[in-house]
């Protein structure tokens, strides 16, 4: 095929031309930042909590009356041993905060008691020796807390933290070496220090702020029950299968041990499933729109091609009858037409890749998202080069059809 | 005349009714798109109190200094108050206008027995937080100032609450039971809750699905230990224990508003801040310089990112589409004009002014600008009826279809369509007469 007389074509229909190409670099633009902001997201959504999420679910107690927190406190243990001796429970734990909860406690992490720059962040989980066998959580060095070692802790009245057990993110944040185990680390805000007694597998931190990314997998476990502020999380492990009957027995039990509390009609009791659900609700909600945008937008590139090939077709039946008549063969026709699209959309695709990585820029600079990776204007380029030339093919078509004699008939 | 070019252009629309479809699907959809994610956007990113944001204000003390800031980057001083710079700035009164305030989530004993207690969420505030924000009441109204002084056990509740309890009825002067202590209904909230929860971004993030509901004076609920719901920040441990160890502390946990009507209020308020800043300076408390803020509401949303950033870079990306529709649509607009060449050759030999072109074919695109703007509209509408699937509740919920929002859907799609028609139409207007003639 020759290239030269497409090109000489091409300046008698300037404008088209320009529109055509500039509409595919626009889109190419668009759909590579989409494409890629639904990337994002979903490595975001596929990131492992470290928690064990089938058969489990969390039960939130708000305390009704206003009770003293040595009574709060008595009433948690008495639930938990409830809890435990249900046929359909297979561990329990209560705890301040979980994975993916979005709210919690986290504390500055230091290795020196007046370091004024901190070392790290971190989420604070108050456990007990029930927690990483409730969550399904392996402890990877050291060992667990005893029973003996959980205390009663209000938010506001601080104890040092003797024995913590911390995930291995951190511990490879503060021990680079690998050798966290036995060492001592200030986390609470007393100047007291905290030994590392244990190492857990991955386990992610409550914090689920973008901004909060590079402490995503820092947690903490202290050995405190949590009292004093109005409310309890119950983490609970269903044995194989039971989820719906625990689900249905651990309220009523709860209520039979007393009676003062309220659970939440919307989010008092939810599986892991519904949790992990609710905390990744918005980048679904984005990668889908970005998604819907995507399609649209390629949609309407593609029929925007098919109708003003269509035009031009229509406009250049006697030119094409004239080539026809002098021997071009139907084959000549549909790769002119084809080529002529390809030549547009490569044109189209130049300038895109310069608009989507503009774009990309931007959003840096405003929105903090990350670079645009190269493969995503590679793969965005393939696409709308195959889908000008599907769209370009029904009327190359249609021209290749015109017939010789066209070239007689006057328009 | 323009009758006769609408007829013209819808005969002309007729007789390719392929792309003419095309056309206003495009419109359509663009606008749709750009209308839906900027409802969303006005929802999140509007002024909740256009006739006042100017006059709230949020001060900010710099009680940790650099050290509370382990070593970030900004020099920001904590976004909320400890309690005793709380309490200190209301005693001096120097606002018009002030009111401290922290969240709270009291249970509640409904006077009918056989329902059971519920949690509910509020804020223990300062009497003058009612006008100051200028907040409607259905029946009755705030408490007064010796209330605040005398910690009375009033209480306002919302609308919401008072149809649950009471059904409905006018409740000003009933007791109802907060943490086991009977409370005299002061006023029931007229429908008022604001998105953002512009008086305590700190504490509820702005937008939240939690309601409020009761409203305590803020010296009973401190007296009465109802402890605080919302968030608290430490630099250090509190020295004493529970509820009263977190007052006697630095943590920071109180949020704080006032309203100045003049520039010169505002002025002599960032004084007064400055000089209670030195004067704890001198006794010993800070050994770091002033760093004080004091923001209005609308610079103070903007520093808290209420506004989801998702929101804004969907409505780029939606307008991002508009365009291509629009750049498309020109496309096709061209080509329909210019093989109308012959036709508008002998419009043009015939006497038509080239004014005459502009106005026929600009008719012509308004007319599918209109298609397109009808079915934008109800695109909108079933886009806006449907953020529910893509966006949070607490977001989704805010999105609606006003008039407003109608009529501007209206006027992009035409707006647009027409700028789109712009050039093909001048090209069409450029058509040499002589030339068409001949070639038949």
């Amino acid at each position: 095929m020759q290239i030269k007389p497409i090109l000489a074509a091409m300046r008698r229909h300037k404008a088209g031309t320009i529109l055509i190409g500039f509409q595919i670099a626009l889109t190419l633009a668009i759909v590579c930042n989409a494409l890629f902001i639904i990337h994002e997201r979903i490595a975001r959504v596929s990131r492992p909590s470290g928690v064990t999420e089938s058969n489990l679910f969390v039960i939130t107690s708000d305390w009704a009356d206003n009770s003293s927190n040595n009574n709060i406190d008595a009433q948690i243990k008495a639930d938990l041993a409830a809890l435990r001796q249900l046929g359909s429970v297979q561990d329990a734990t209560a705890l301040n905060s979980f994975p993916l909860h979005g709210a919690g406690w986290d504390n500055y992490v230091r290795m020196k008691p007046d370091q004024i720059h901190m070392t790290t962040d971190s989420a604070v989980y108050l456990a007990d020796d029930h927690t990483l066998g409730t969550l399904g959580v392996k402890l990877i060095a050291g060992r667990n807390f005893t029973p003996d070692e959980v205390q009663s802790l209000t938010i506001q009245d601080m104890k040092g933290w003797p024995a913590v057990i911390v995930s291995k993110d951190l511990a490879k944040v503060l021990f680079p070496n690998g050798d966290a185990l036995g060492k001592e680390i200030y986390a609470s805000n007393n100047n007291t220090p905290s030994t590392i007694v244990g190492i857990t597998d991955t386990l992610q931190s409550h914090m689920m702020d973008s901004d909060d990314n590079a402490y995503a997998y820092n947690a903490i476990l202290v050995p405190m029950r949590e009292v004093g502020t109005g409310y309890v999380h119950y983490l609970i492990r269903a044995r194989p299968g039971q989820l719906a009957a625990a689900m249905r027995d651990v309220p009523k039990t709860l209520i039979a041990q007393s009676r003062m509390r309220i659970f939440d009609p919307d989010d008092g009791e939810m599986t892991f499933a519904q949790v992990r659900a609710k905390a990744y609700e918005r980048d679904y909600g984005m990668a889908i729109l970005m998604g819907i945008v995507s399609v649209v937008l390629l949609a309407i590139t593609a029929a925007g091609i098919v109708g003003l090939t269509s035009f031009w077709v229509g406009q250049r039946r006697r030119q094409i009858g004239i080539r026809r008549a002098l021997g071009a063969t139907r084959n000549d026709i549909l790769s002119y037409f084809m080529t002529e699209n390809m030549l547009i959309g490569m044109g189209g695709i130049v300038v895109g890749t310069l608009l989507a990585i503009g774009i990309n820029l931007w959003m840096v600079t405003q929105y903090g998202v990350t670079r645009l990776s190269g493969m995503y204007l590679l793969v965005g380029a393939v696409v709308l080069l195959l889908l000008g030339q599907g769209a370009v093919l029904a009327p190359a078509l249609r021209a290749s059809r015109v017939p010789p004699v066209e070239a007689t008939r006057s328009v | 005349m323009l009758g006769y070019y609408i007829d013209l252009a819808v005969r002309s629309l007729k007789r390719s009714p392929g792309l003419t479809m095309l056309m206003v699907l495009a419109i359509g959809f663009g606008v749709a798109a750009s209308m839906t994610t900027y409802s969303v956007f006005r929802a999140v990113s509007g002024d909740p109190i256009p006739w006042k944001s100017s006059k709230l204000f949020v001060p900010q003390i710099d009680v940790w200094g650099p050290k509370g800031r382990q070593g970030g980057s900004d020099n920001e001083p904590p976004e909320a108050m400890d309690y005793n710079d709380a309490v200190a700035l209301m005693r001096a009164h120097r606002a018009k206008y002030q009111s401290a305030m922290y969240h709270i989530s009291p249970s509640v004993i409904p006077p009918d027995r056989g329902m059971h207690p519920i949690n509910v969420g509020g804020h223990a505030v300062y009497s003058e937080f009612f006008p100051m924000l200028d907040v409607p009441f259905q029946y009755g109204s705030g408490w007064s100032a010796s209330d605040d002084t005398q910690s009375a056990a009033v209480v306002v509740i919302s609308s919401k609450l008072n149809q649950k309890l009471f059904g409905g009825a006018n409740s000003v002067g009933k007791t109802l039971d907060i943490e086991g202590k009977d409370y005299r209904i002061a006023g029931v909230l007229d429908n008022w809750a604001p998105k953002p929860v512009f008086f305590d971004v700190v504490n509820t993030g702005g937008f939240t699905t939690d309601f409020e509901d009761v409203f305590v004076p803020f010296r009973r609920a401190i007296d009465v230990g109802m402890t605080n719901d919302g968030n608290t920040n430490c630099d250090e441990m509190p020295k004493g224990s529970g509820f009263v160890g977190l007052q006697q502390s630095t943590c920071v946990w109180i949020a704080y508003m006032v309203e100045l009507d003049e520039k010169a209020d505002v002025a002599a308020y960032k004084d007064y801040l400055d000089g209670y800043y030195r004067e704890q300076k001198e006794a010993g408390r800070f050994s770091w310089p002033v760093n004080n803020r004091l923001r209005d509401l609308p610079a103070w949303l903007k520093v808290e990112h209420v506004a989801p950033s998702d929101t804004q870079v969907s409505l780029v990306v939606a307008l991002g589409l508009l365009i291509v529709c629009l750049v498309n649509t020109a496309g096709l607009l061209l080509a329909k004009f210019l093989r109308r060449s012959s036709e508008i050759g002998v419009r043009r030999a015939l006497g038509a002014p080239r004014t005459a072109i502009y106005t026929q074919f600009l008719t012509e695109a308004g007319i599918v600008g209109t298609a397109g703007g009808l079915l934008g509209l109800l695109l909108t509408w079933v886009g806006v009826k449907s953020v529910t699937w893509v966006l949070p509740k607490e977001i989704a919920t805010l999105a609606r279809m006003d008039f407003s929002l109608l009529i501007l859907t209206l006027i992009v799609a035409v707006i647009a369509t027409v700028l789109a028609g712009l050039y093909p139409t001048w090209r069409a207007s450029r058509v040499q007469p002589a030339l068409q003639l001949k070639s038949n």
